[in-house]
């Protein structure tokens, strides 16, 4: 039944996540957007998230958003029952925002992120990290900055495992509780 | 075997919630998880999120309530759902119509979940009994019976104050007798594992069978209240009573008022709660409700929270594919 497999380890996420940094830096410079702020998305976000928070050097704390309560699914699948809360310790309003998050694939999860984002007000920009960047979007929403981008197919589902330390897995087998990246 | 709880659909979920008999511990911590993530809701910019758009929650009430009708209108807005306000008590049912009528009229009118009081205990439970599957049900205090909200409002409170339930000396004080909140505070802190529960009344407002409930007895305030870490006061229930169960207000507030000097014989950080309204004077000092140790505004806001955490939940097992996906 389970046939996941490493797809990359710390070492190699690392790697990507020194080159992330770089371009995100790039970004930042040609949008001429200073004093930024990041929010990860839990929970594989936070965790890319808390290292690229440390390596820009960015000076206001860490951003968490849970979007759970801003799903398009909560018709279908119901409640998260590990839902933790979002928290935002700085200003929104006319703040650069840099969002991160492990896989994008539907585009659902930064859809529902961008909604609640708004909920705390009106962000200058918001520029999209992902260290994963797949197949199979549904909604018009591309990454501003990616660290990988894996041939899967459609079956295929690629995870971000962590805190300490990081791995890429692939798996087949489907996961009955795993939401849409 | 027991008897299938109503309250839980076929995958174990919380369907309804009537009672916090029958509930097991992890589904109380669940409520209460899932409250603590919607307490920042309340602190943001914009109050409100998309969770229960276009659901539309009916506020059934037949008996008279301002702080819960209110708190459970606030919660459901806040989880951007549409809310009925009907007040029963005032309308069809003078006219003759039976609770069965009033429930299929609202059904017609597609309700999705009824927020039910009433005078009569299980009025909830029949709502629950006999609503299209796909309507949710919430108890918001039926006679004598259960007030479970309320309930896990408060120990929301105790847990953000206390941590953990292991170790805990909760004192309930006041008139059992009649308090459906008690009743339904009892069993949930004996399920989430509280040291010891106490109750502290006169034998005129403690029922018969309390010792069965699980708790400690107490006739004596000073001495109930000794070395506790919580007290919970509750209100005399004035329009509950019938006969001569107490001899005067003023003679209770002489043996059971809370004052800041009988409160010494608690711990020192001992937290003291009311599930409002205060009759002051009667129940406390208006120095013990108003003083540092008292936590019933908190109480207000984190009931906000816990009725968002039990609508959403009850609502998230109406969703089609759950199994499926």
């Amino acid at each position: 039944m389970n046939n996941d497999k490493i797809y990359m380890q710390a070492e190699a996420i690392d790697g990507l996540i020194g080159e992330m940094v770089q371009a995100i830096k790039t970004r930042l410079e040609v949008q001429q957007a200073r004093d930024p702020v990041m929010i990860g998305i839990h929970t594989g976000g936070v965790w890319l998230a808390e290292r690229l928070h440390k390596l820009l050097g960015i000076k206001q704390p860490l951003g968490t958003l849970d979007i759970s309560f801003y799903r398009d699914d909560f018709t279908r699948i119901g409640m998260n029952p590990k839902v933790k809360p979002s928290q935002i310790p700085f200003e929104v309003e006319d703040r650069h925002i840099i969002l991160v998050d492990d896989v994008l694939q539907t585009g659902r999860t930064i859809r529902a992120a961008m909604n609640e984002i708004f909920d705390y007000g009106r962000p200058a920009s918001i520029l999209l990290a992902t260290l994963v960047e797949r197949s199979g979007r549904e909604l018009p929403i591309q990454p501003s900055v990616v660290g990988v981008r894996p041939p899967l197919t459609h079956e295929q589902q690629i995870t971000l495992t962590g805190p300490d330390p990081l791995n890429l897995i692939i798996g087949t087998s489907k996961q009955e509780t795993r939401g849409t990246s | 075997m027991s008897k299938p709880n109503i309250q839980l659909d076929s995958h174990g979920r919380l369907k309804h919630f009537l009672t916090i008999d029958g509930l097991k511990r992890e589904m109380l911590t669940e409520i209460l998880d899932t409250a603590e993530s919607f307490t920042g809701v309340s602190e943001r910019v914009v109050k409100k999120v998309p969770l229960l758009r276009g659901k539309t929650i009916c506020n059934l009430f037949f008996e008279n309530s301002t702080r819960t009708r209110t708190t459970f209108e606030v919660a459901a807005k806040r989880l951007s759902a549409d809310v009925l306000n009907l007040n029963v008590g005032t309308s069809s049912t003078t006219k003759g119509e039976t609770l069965l009528d009033t429930l299929r009229n609202l059904e017609a009118m597609h309700v999705d979940m009824f927020v039910i009081r009433h005078s009569d205990s299980g009025a909830a439970h029949f709502f629950a009994s006999y609503a299209a599957p796909h309507i949710s049900v919430i108890n918001a205090g039926d006679g004598q019976h259960a007030h479970p909200t309320q309930a896990m409002l408060d120990m929301f409170t105790i847990r953000r104050h206390k941590g953990d339930f292991a170790g805990l000396r909760v004192a309930i004080v006041g008139d059992i007798l009649h308090s459906r909140v008690a009743r339904s505070q009892i069993l949930a802190l004996n399920t989430l594992g509280t040291s010891e529960v106490r109750v502290i009344a006169p034998r005129t407002l403690l029922p018969a069978d309390t010792r069965s409930l699980g708790v400690h007895v107490f006739h004596d305030l000073e001495e109930g209240i000794r070395d506790v870490d919580v007290v919970i006061m509750l209100r005399l229930q004035k329009e509950r009573m019938t006969g001569a169960l107490l001899p005067s207000e003023h003679e209770y507030f002489q043996l059971y008022g809370l004052t800041e000097k009988r409160l010494r014989a608690a711990k020192p950080d001992a937290i003291v709660m009311h599930p409002g309204p205060i009759n002051r004077g009667v129940e406390m000092d208006s120095q013990v409700a108003d003083g540092p140790r008292s936590v019933i505004l908190q109480q207000v806001s984190f009931g906000i929270a816990v009725r968002m955490a039990v609508m959403s939940m009850t609502m998230g097992t109406q969703a089609q594919g759950a199994a499926a996906r």
